[in-house]
Parts: structure tokens; C-alpha cells; sequence
């Protein structure tokens, strides 16, 4: 990782020459100089609250993480594409099936871009999106209770670096293959790329009411690598704009061979005409092979279900619907401003940024203004469509977002810096140092029709020498900024996990007011629900054994049980029956090979336990609950394979051994002092 | 002989959790216990406890459907602390309980447990006896009145005796 990242700034500044030293000269000070009231804007008093929420992808962490603006404190991470212990979450029967796919069952990925959900360009807080990037999938969070409840694999990509992007009203996310493969999969000579290989957009759809994601269509397009998009809003509404590299079409030492010309592409979908070719049943459709795994609501059970067809839209059958217009070198990032006029073009390898105009592209359309065409797809002149130039803003341009009083902030991954720019004269207004090296940044709703231009984060991809050194890994490093005024203003430094690609943040009223503090026991359907302590028990199916438990403070029922074999397939299903904010029980066994649970209040996990030897097994509660958390434990003995102990329960009484028993014994308990 | 401990008991409770309440102006630093239980709201010093419910109509017989629905209730968020007889298991048994306590006092513990726990004296003693703060368990007023209705008929099958705070 950090060798491809030295070759590539030895390799860039090589492309650059003396440029790249002219710039950096002067801002590369390890330390800076903090003003005075720094420390004050980003104090939140104990108690009181940030103004967002920042969500911050976790990159190969698979997770995304929730952070407060301006404390910069981590709040909680998410567990969204690789298992986590720490919950129970890809452990619990209930999850396991949340990492199912095409390719069997994958415990982590690679998570890069974060969407918010929106409503009319602005963000209406109620579900996050984030893609999987080694094994294409995107996964939705729940912002009620920042759990991830689906994912959905997106089948024939390789690579879904180009996603989830979402449009202005939540109707669809657009995603493109970062690596063109050969569609279907098959056996051929690697140097047949350019006869073999097809690359893949992608719209999945969403239902407005619950989230639920849908693929509705891909679209096939030239073995390009599809690298990131944006989708139009206000004014270009209806459209997808996708940047791409490779269009050299090489499939060896990309570093050198995809940065042959002098532009690359952008690619203009109007998905508005994509809907009505399918309408039309203008697409083919193809039988391929991809999951889609969606929680249940009411029983906390993700159910997986294999996909069969893909509905394929191309180009030469469905004219006016795709368009290219040439970005100069190697773009990568592709931002759309809150007018929906202007789409910045970040060419990584070049010293100038193209800004583009949506309503002159949208003439050069009209007036057929094209240079050729590549595969049947029209190519907009470039200059017919060009805005204009910001010239020389720095090295290594990556991402730009925007505020409300019509700047723009770009990163710059080799000059190290921040650079403020007026997007309607390209004028620059400001440069800032960041420490080191950033990729994406963010502002709240800095994508969106609405931005709030308070804060900037930068997330940087190189630390060195900002924290305290622990060993060869350090933790990725984010900035705040202060960009209320004229000039930029550095405030805070903080640590990140993983890998942070791109975040979102959000004004807290948006999310907080929605947060669940425990569920409904009135509403829990799971099947092994034990709804009140009179109705746990242990029941044997064969070699399977359920325990149906139940957690309160401070105990676990039943809390002994005997009749356990060496062989048995043990399901501890535990209920919580709190019903009160921050409460979760955990429940941990010796012996279980997989993780612990954390019940959140209201609801039902499941362990699996395999007891592989005979003996006496403790359990206990791992969340302190209480005073008597210690005391919160219990006992499973286990028999030898054949052996004729039967099965017994109980908690503080005679073990007993059937349901008849048990409501029994609570009669009995009731008639005691009569 | 338990009458006269009150007063004192409810000196030394009402002193802690001024000290925690972070200093609302409403309080007196006073010599006599009898002054400072006179700062208690007047729903407490009636041993009504503190929260919605400041009034509750019983008939003399409990109502069968009402009793069914609060065991139902009982059952799944109850019953893991509260048994039906004397024994304290987490929290205090319940049996006796209507002749312990007025009926808005269980009703209001039951559905302002936080805030019982915070100000109300007798609930402060019961936390100091079973150590573990009794969890909010999120039931709805018209549950509670069932759940009562429940203890009613619990009381008077066990001891043959209800209502008797009152």
C-alpha cells in the first residue's frame, strides 16, 4: 500500500518536474501554528453535544465510523462488510447471512464512499450507503439504530470503486466498475482485453418507504476502468456523470501504460432515457448470479436470496442515452456543484482542472457537436462542453465539494493541501497545508443542493509525524477546518480507523431525534423470541439443542443446564427484556469458536456453541449491566457423546426437565407462602 | 417504633440526592428534618410517589380481564425480578405490595421509575436494600393500571388482603 503510494508520488513528480518543488516549497511545515480560540471551536463542554454527525467510510476495515463535528470524537463504528466480534455481528445466526454472496461467504471487504439519503438535494437522514469494493456489493445502514440492515451484491464488476452514488431524490444509486472483465466470466489470454473485456454501469433502485435496494439496470459500456461519480441535481437532474481512466485499454502496469494520453473520459448517462428503454423492453436480459441479503425488520433475521437475471442496456440499441467528453489525464474524482451547473473533472496527472457546464454540454448535444465516437457512443467536443480552466491550482487534484456562497474546496493529494477556488471565475482564494497527502474531503452537505460551509475535513493518507509514533502503522490522520471565513483555518487534528475514503456529515438534528433507544419487546417476531422469564426452556432436536434465555439485570435464565453431549450443535437464543436505553447483555460461553453476542434491549441473538469436550462450562454476561454484573453467569455441563444425562434446567430451583416442569414450578413458587 | 425512623431516614435520603441534584435553588439548608421533608412535593409526602398518576379509581373486586392482561404484561417484563411471593430475588417480592403502598405510588414506579428513584424517599430505600437500579421497562400508563390490577389479585389471593395502603 504505502509502496504504490511512494511510486506513484515518485513516478508524478517525475511527470512534473520542476513544477511539483515550486509548490511544495514552504508548505510542507510539520508543524503549524494553531490561532489562539483553535481549541474553543472544537470544546464540546462535557455533556453538551456536536453540531454533526460525520460518517467516515473504514476503507480495508470493511466498517464505516461515526465521528462528532467539531470535537472530532469517535462515536461508534458500524460494522457493515466484515465481521466484528465485538457484537457478534457476522456471528450471530441472525447476521451471518448479511455476508453472502456470488462467491460464497466473504467476512470482509474494502468500504470507500458513503451516501446519505436525500430528498429534494438535501439530507434527509434516514439511511447510509457505502460500497464493498473487492467483492461489489453496497450496503445500507438503518440511521435509527446505525445498524447495517442489507446488502446487495452487484454481479459481472470487478472492483466497485465507482459507488454508491445517489441521486437527488433517492431514486437510484449509479455505480461502474473500477476493472472492465470479461462478461460473462470466462477462460481467455489476459492480452485479449480489448476483444474481451466490457465494463458495467450500474443503477440500483430504491424504495422510498423502506430503503430497500433493487438492481433495476447495468448498462454495458467500453472496457474502460470506471473510477468515480456524481449524479446531476437542480438543473441536470437526470443525469450521471462518471469518470474514467484506462482508456488505453491496458491491462499491465497500469501506473505507466493508463497514463499514455493526453485525456481520458467522462462518462454522461441520462438515466431518465435509460428508464424509458427499459420500459420499453429495450434490454437484454442475462442470466448471471448475485446476492441480496435484507434484515426483517420484526425478527432481527437477515434472509439471503440468490438473483438470477440482469436486466442489460447497450448503448447502440438505446441512442441519446450515453455520451463522453474527454477529461484531461487520469481523472479522478467528479463533482457536481449545489447549482447543478458545473462538473469539476479532477485529472489526477494534470497541472490544470477542466470545470464543465451542463447546459453547454447539453447544447453540444443538441447541435451535435461531437469529435467521433468511441464504440458507438457520441464524444462531446471537449471545448464545446468546457466551462473552463482552473490553471495550476496544485498537483495531484483528487476531490472538490462546495459551500453555499459558490466556492469550491479541492484536495491535492501531491502538493499536500486544501485550495478554496470561485467556481463561476475560477479565481483561487486560499490554499491551506494538510498533513499529509489527502484524498477525499468533506463538508456537510458538501455534495448536496444545500451545503452548511462551517467545517472541512480533510482526510489525509499519510500521518507521519502527528501523533505519537506507534511502530510502523499509524492510524490515517483527519483535519477540521474552519472555512466560515475568507481564509481556511486549521483547528483540530484527529485519528482515524482504517482507512477513511469519503464520509458525509450531517446536521445532528437530522439524525438524532429518530435514534432508537432500545425495541419494541412487543414487537420482537423472532421464532426463538422468549418474551418473560416464565417461558425459557431448552428443547433437543436431535443433535441440536435451542436454549431459549432470557437477560435481565442481573441474571441470565436458565443459569443451569445440564444434558449438553460432546457433539451437540447448541443454540443460545437470548432475549433481552429490558426495556431502557443503553442496556445491551452480553453473552459469552468458553469453548464457542466464534465470537460473543450483544443483545440491544427488546431484541433476540443466537449463538452457536459446539462443545468439543466434556466438563462444566461457565457463561456470563459481557456488558457491565449492573452492581451485580459479576454475579450475572451461569453454568452448561456437558456429557460425553451417548451419555444418559438428560436434559435439565433451572435458575435458583431444582433442575427441571420439561416445559410441563417449568410452568409448573412457577405454580409452585406462587403457592409456597399460601 | 418504624414511624419514628422515617423522619430520620427520609433526613438522610432527601441530604444525598440534594447533594446530587447539582444545587436547585428550591432547597433550604435547614436543622429540621421536618422542614426539609416539607420541600417534598406534596404527591410524595401523601406517599402517592411523583409522576403522572395522581389519582386512581379501584372497584372492590378486581376486574378478571383487566388482571389476565396485566399477568401477560407481568410476565414478560416483570417477572425476571419480581416474584409473586415475599421472596426478594432482584427487586422485593411483590406479595403485599397493595397493602404497602398507595396505588399511584406502584403506578408511578412502575412508569416514572427514574424520576421515583431520583426523589421519591421510599424508592430510595428500596434501591439502598436491592442495589440495582430498577430499569425503566418503557409501559404505558393504561399497562400499569392493568399490572396493579394484577398485584390486587395477587394480594388478595395470598394474604387475603388488598388495597390496604390506601
Amino acid at each position: 500500500m504505502r509502496t504504490r503510494k511512494v511510486n506513484m508520488i515518485i513516478s508524478l513528480v517525475t511527470i512534473m518536474g520542476g513544477m511539483a518543488l515550486v509548490v511544495a516549497c514552504g508548505q510542507r511545515n510539520a508543524t503549524t501554528v494553531i490561532e489562539g480560540d483553535a481549541a474553543e471551536q472544537v470544546y464540546i463542554a462535557p455533556g453538551e453535544y456536536d453540531e454533526f454527525y460525520a460518517f467516515l467510510s473504514g476503507g480495508f476495515s470493511g466498517q464505516i465510523t461515526v465521528y462528532g463535528l467539531p470535537s472530532g470524537r469517535l462515536l461508534r463504528e458500524v460494522p457493515v462488510f466484515s465481521q466484528y466480534p465485538e457484537n457478534g455481528y457476522g456471528y450471530s445466526e441472525e447476521s451471518k447471512p448479511m455476508f453472502n454472496t456470488s462467491y460464497g461467504f466473504v467476512p470482509w471487504d474494502d468500504s470507500h464512499h458513503i451516501e446519505l439519503s436525500q430528498q429534494n438535494g438535501e439530507f434527509d437522514g434516514r439511511w447510509l450507503f457505502v460500497n464493498g469494493n473487492n467483492t461489489p456489493r453496497i450496503a445500507r445502514v438503518d440511521l435509527s439504530t446505525f445498524e447495517t440492515v442489507e446488502i446487495l451484491e452487484i454481479p459481472d464488476v470487478a472492483g466497485l470503486h465507482c459507488a454508491p452514488f445517489i441521486t437527488e431524490n433517492s431514486e437510484y444509486l449509479v455505480s461502474g466498475t473500477r476493472f472492465s472483465i470479461p462478461i460473462p466470466q470466462k477462460d481467455v489470454p489476459i492480452d485479449t482485453y480489448k476483444e474481451n473485456f466490457k465494463g458495467l454501469i450500474n443503477y440500483v433502485s430504491l424504495d422510498q418507504d423502506h430503503g430497500t435496494m433493487e438492481l433495476a439496470f447495468q448498462i454495458e459500456m467500453p472496457g474502460f476502468n470506471y473510477d468515480l461519480a456524481r449524479n446531476g441535481k437542480a438543473v441536470s437532474h437526470g443525469w450521471s456523470f462518471l469518470t474514467t481512466y484506462n482508456s488505453e485499454q491496458a491491462h499491465s502496469l497500469l501506473e505507466v501504460n493508463a497514463s499514455q494520453k493526453d485525456k481520458d473520459l467522462m462518462a454522461i448517462i441520462n438515466w431518465k432515457k435509460a428508464e424509458e428503454y427499459v420500459a420499453a423492453g429495450k434490454f437484454t436480459e442475462r442470466p448471471t448470479s448475485y446476492y441480496h441479503n435484507l434484515m426483517d425488520e420484526s425478527t432481527g433475521i437477515a434472509h439471503s436470496q440468490e438473483m438470477k437475471m440482469t436486466r442489460i442496456l447497450k448503448p447502440e440499441d438505446c441512442p441519446e442515452m450515453v455520451y463522453f467528453i474527454p477529461v484531461p489525464k487520469s481523472p479522478h474524482g467528479c463533482d457536481v456543484d449545489p447549482s447543478g451547473e458545473y462538473i469539476v473533472g479532477n485529472g489526477k496527472l494534470s497541472a490544470d482542472m477542466s470545470v464543465y457546464s451542463f447546459s453547454k454540454i447539453m447544447k453540444a448535444i443538441e447541435e451535435k457537436n461531437f469529435d467521433g465516437e468511441i464504440e458507438g457512443i457520441p464524444v462531446i467536443n471537449y471545448d464545446a462542453g468546457l466551462h473552463g480552466i482552473l490553471q495550476k491550482p496544485g498537483l495531484g487534484p483528487l476531490h472538490t465539494e462546495f459551500d453555499e456562497g459558490g466556492n469550491a474546496y479541492t484536495t491535492f493529494f501531491i502538493s499536500s493541501e486544501v485550495v478554496k477556488w470561485n467556481v463561476d471565475n475560477l479565481e483561487i482564494l486560499d490554499r491551506e497545508a494538510t498533513f499529509y497527502s489527502p484524498g477525499h474531503l468533506v463538508i456537510p452537505g458538501g455534495e448536496t443542493r444545500k451545503p452548511e460551509g462551517k467545517y472541512l475535513v480533510a482526510m489525509n493518507k499519510i500521518t507521519k509525524d502527528r501523533y505519537l509514533p506507534t511502530g510502523p502503522e499509524l492510524a490515517h490522520s483527519a483535519q477540521l477546518f474552519d472555512i466560515s471565513g475568507d481564509k481556511m483555518k486549521l483547528l483540530l487534528d484527529f485519528p482515524t480507523k482504517g482507512e477513511p475514503h469519503y464520509a458525509q456529515a450531517i446536521r445532528a438534528d437530522k439524525v438524532k431525534p429518530n435514534s432508537k433507544k432500545f425495541y419494541n419487546i412487543e414487537e420482537n417476531a423472532h421464532p426463538y423470541a422468549t418474551l418473560g422469564e416464565s417461558k425459557t426452556k431448552v428443547v433437543r432436536e436431535g443433535d441440536e439443542v435451542h436454549v431459549y434465555m432470557t437477560a435481565m439485570r442481573s441474571h441470565l435464565a436458565p443459569d443451569n443446564i445440564e444434558g449438553f453431549k460432546v457433539g451437540d450443535k447448541v443454540f443460545f437464543h437470548v432475549t433481552n427484556l429490558e426495556q431502557d436505553w443503553d442496556v445491551p447483555h452480553g453473552f459469552a460461553i468458553q469453548g464457542a469458536t466464534n465470537a460473543e453476542l450483544l443483545v440491544m434491549p427488546g431484541q433476540t441473538k443466537t449463538l452457536l456453541w459446539e462443545p468439543k469436550k466434556v466438563g462444566v462450562y461457565a457463561f456470563y454476561c459481557t456488558d457491565f449491566c449492573s452492581a451485580l454484573h459479576q454475579e450475572m453467569s451461569g453454568y452448561a455441563r456437558v456429557s460425553a457423546k451417548g451419555a444418559d444425562v438428560p436434559l435439565k434446567w433451572g435458575l435458583n430451583e431444582t433442575l427441571r426437565e420439561n416445559q410441563e416442569q417449568a410452568e409448573k414450578f412457577y405454580e409452585q413458587l406462587e403457592n409456597k407462602s399460601k | 417504633m418504624k414511624k419514628r425512623i422515617l423522619p430520620l431516614i427520609l433526613l438522610v435520603t432527601s441530604l444525598i440526592s440534594s447533594c446530587g441534584s447539582g444545587g436547585g435553588g428550591e432547597e433550604k439548608k435547614t436543622d429540621t428534618g421536618t422542614e426539609i421533608k416539607s420541600e417534598l412535593p406534596s404527591s410524595i409526602q401523601e406517599g402517592k410517589g411523583v409522576g403522572g398518576i395522581t389519582d386512581v379509581e379501584l372497584s372492590d373486586e378486581p376486574d378478571a380481564a383487566m388482571v389476565a392482561e396485566g399477568q401477560a404484561i407481568y410476565d414478560m417484563k416483570c417477572a425476571s425480578c419480581h416474584k409473586l411471593t415475599d421472596q426478594r430475588v432482584v427487586g422485593p417480592g411483590f406479595q403485599g405490595v397493595t397493602n404497602r403502598r398507595k396505588p399511584e405510588w406502584i403506578m408511578n414506579m412502575i412508569t416514572n421509575t427514574d424520576v421515583m428513584l431520583d426523589k421519591d424517599p421510599e424508592a430510595q430505600k428500596l434501591l439502598e436494600e436491592c442495589l440495582t437500579r430498577m430499569p425503566n421497562q418503557n409501559v404505558k400508563e393504561k399497562d400499569a393500571r392493568d399490572i396493579l390490577e394484577f398485584l390486587r389479585r395477587n394480594d388478595l389471593d395470598k394474604t387475603g388482603e388488598k388495597d390496604g395502603a390506601i
